[in-house]
């Protein structure tokens, strides 16, 4: 048996909920965005209901302690097919079990969650880390992503509290939304680039005068921290990962 | 204007990047007058360089004139190099907009000594008290102590930065003797001493009172400098465990010696610097403070020495063979800590999932262990029986063969015959 949900937070508690009323046996859970059709397996398409959802959710709370929420949500932010399947199955094992089933790294959904959940927050910790602003004219520090996961709303805060007094805006190039914090909160926006507006480095024309400056003098630093004599690239490419390389202001040429 | 400043930071910038302490762990200010910058409990490497050294502070000498002559140092007085010295304004105005563009996570202060060590110090507490009053600033601090300077002056920099620290450069007193005669372990201890009483005083005030000011609250840090002179292994991490005991440091940085003048005391002009080395020192250092070894186990009259070709954890279990296997189902966490190939986070994995039904082969290798490299000390619910007792000389010929050592690729320090 096949359930099929939206690929929403709530479709994916739905399902639960679903699961628990129906107990059809053995399932699989899959977003529409992938679902084949199979020959010879049932399936069946939930409907996405807060209610339902909110009470799984609420059940999940008394359940598991706060790291092991964050592990769900940031394991669900990982986008992943097989992710919402494990989800959907570890949701189901934790509520069948007594408290404390989530510290069973021997059952392959535990792990599975834990290792997605460690994933993202790594993800999380690179854009904290390799995110660079650049000041605009107006005053705005712009930096654009393409992270693997969707990590915006779990750096939102971060960010907020480390340049409570500078305006910034992070926009997520891949999945075309961004957080901009006006000095008060932080909301989600949209922006319409223009076909030929580059959306990862500001031109000169937009960004402040003295941007130019320090990103110079940054570059400078970094070449004048390296020591030649202990080169090791390896090293160097497994820490700053060549995909990121885009993002960071020392590794460009000009 | 620009290429003065660039010119400056190039300068200042390379005479500090000797000092290998980087982290910005432990900063526990947060944003609460709505300035600039908030802590992260564990720290944000930003980036690294083509070394792979992480870059997470922007790490400078507010000089390099220095009266003094050490001659494992690029700055010392008879060097002939570019001498350069910032404003305090420019290391504000540097650090504030390195900071809100997210280059780095805080400053990295240190200083040549010039006229004398107040004198100097009192630049630093200059620097420091403008980015916390002027401009809210509440990023990440490391700041130098320097030796010598007067306890008013340390004291009042203590509340201002995150850390401090000030480098033994050599593992023992004769090391330093040799190459810095003018210092001594001493002026070192003295000042670290001081700043670790007033840690200790802020805290039992906090305990009482409610609102005491922080007082470097990550903590202190050392450095020494690994390969200028004769030392051993067992030399250097006994001296680190002194100071990590007596002193509570925070950390304690080993420097591979890389040569920079052809002084006859120390290595010559194109020696490798010992890279290898430095790292089993660091692999012995994190087994002292989270493995819960005693430096007396991995050191000893008879191991003066770190083995090159394999970690000391895995070299510990091979000398102490009489404690393995061990099952996994039933040891202590302490013990499983000490298997070569399980690491902490396994080890805590493995204590908690057992209490749900004996582990097998195939979750322990899940969990996340080395398991070609535990299986030889440990058994669990299906480990195949084992008839042959293995030696461990044998068990570490097993290891080399089916492992691939990064370093060993790279020639030891052979000699060229032709």
């Amino acid at each position: 048996m096949t359930y099929i949900f939206d690929g929403s937070l709530a479709g994916l508690l739905s399902s639960v909920f679903e699961w628990f009323e129906r107990k059809p046996g053995q399932v699989i859970l899959k977003s529409t965005a992938i679902f084949q059709p199979e020959a010879f397996a049932e399936s069946l398409e939930i409907t996405t209901d807060t209610s339902k959802a909110d009470r799984i959710w609420l059940g999940l709370q008394k359940k598991l302690r706060k790291d092991w929420l964050r592990k769900f949500y940031c394991s669900y932010l990982s986008e992943l097919p097989e992710a919402y399947n494990h989800l959907f199955q570890f949701t189901c094992y934790i509520f069948m079990q007594l408290q404390g089933a989530e510290e069973n790294y021997g059952n392959a959904h535990v792990m599975a969650l834990s290792k997605y959940a460690k994933s993202v927050e790594r993800e999380k910790h690179r854009m904290e880390a390799f995110i660079r602003f650049q000041e605009t004219a107006d005053g705005i520090f712009y930096a654009s992503i393409d992270p693997d996961f969707n990590v915006l709303p779990l750096i939102s805060n971060h960010f907020k509290n480390r340049y409570a007094d500078q305006q910034w805006i992070i926009y997520d190039v891949k999945r075309k939304y961004g957080l901009h914090y006006n000095l008060n909160t932080v909301e989600e926006i949209t922006i319409n680039f223009s076909k030929d507006t580059q959306q990862q480095k500001l031109s000169p024309a937009l960004s402040d005068e003295k941007e130019q400056l320090y990103a110079l003098l940054w570059k400078d630093y970094f070449k004048s921290a390296n020591i030649v004599a202990r080169k090791n690239t390896r090293l160097h490419v497994q820490h700053v990962p060549k995909r990121y390389w885009k993002y960071l202001t020392e590794k460009q040429l000009s | 204007m620009f290429d003065r400043i660039r010119e400056k930071l190039n300068i200042l910038a390379d005479a500090a990047k000797c000092d290998v302490s980087c982290s910005s762990s432990g900063g526990t200010r947060k944003n609460d007058n709505k300035g600039l910058g908030n802590s992260h409990t564990s720290g944000i490497c930003h980036t690294y360089t083509e070394d792979g050294r992480c870059v997470s502070l922007l790490k400078i000498l507010l000089t390099n004139h220095c009266i003094y002559d050490c001659a494992f140092c690029v700055s010392r007085k008879s060097n002939d190099v570019k001498r350069a010295a910032f404003t305090v304004d420019e290391v504000v105005e540097l650090t504030m907009n390195f900071y809100r563009r997210n280059y780095i996570e805080g400053l990295f202060l240190s200083s040549g000594i010039f006229k004398n060590a107040d004198f100097t110090m009192e630049r630093l507490l200059l620097i420091v008290k403008k980015l916390r009053l002027e401009q809210r600033y509440n990023g990440y601090i490391h700041l130098k102590t320097i030796p010598g300077a007067s306890d008013e002056l340390i004291k009042e920099a203590g509340l201002y930065a995150d850390r401090m620290s000030i480098n033994l450069e050599m593992p023992t007193e004769a090391g330093l003797k040799l190459l810095a005669p003018e210092k001594s372990h001493a002026d070192v201890i003295k000042p670290l001493a001081f700043v670790q009483q007033n840690i200790v005083q802020f805290g039992e005030d906090k305990k009482l009172i409610k609102h005491v000011p922080k007082f470097v609250p990550a903590g202190q840090s050392t450095q020494m400098v690994v390969g200028a002179t004769a030392e051993s292994d067992k030399d250097i991490m006994y001296t680190a465990n002194a100071f990590y005991k007596n002193y509570s440091l925070k950390r304690v940085y080993y420097s591979g010696y890389i040569p920079i003048s052809n002084d006859n005391r120390m290595p010559i002009l194109g020696t490798q610097p010992p890279l290898l080395r430095e790292n089993r020192l660091y692999q012995t250092d994190w087994l002292m403070r989270f493995y819960g070894f005693q430096v007396q186990e991995i050191l000893n009259d008879e191991n003066p020495n770190l083995e090159v070709d394999i970690d000391p954890k895995l070299s510990w279990a091979i000398r102490n063979m009489q404690h393995f296997p061990i099952d996994i189902n039933k040891a202590d966490y302490q013990m499983i800590l000490r298997v070569p190939g399980i690491g902490i986070m396994s080890a805590k994995k493995i204590v908690q999932a057992r209490k749900f039904g004996k582990l097998r082969i195939d979750q322990l290798k899940k969990i996340g262990i080395a398991y070609n490299r535990a299986k030889h000390f440990i058994t669990c619910a299906d480990s195949p029986y084992q008839l042959k007792d293995y030696q461990g000389t044998q068990i570490k010929a097993f290891i080399l063969a089916e492992s691939q050592s990064k370093y060993l690729k790279t020639a030891q320090d052979q000699l060229l015959l032709f």
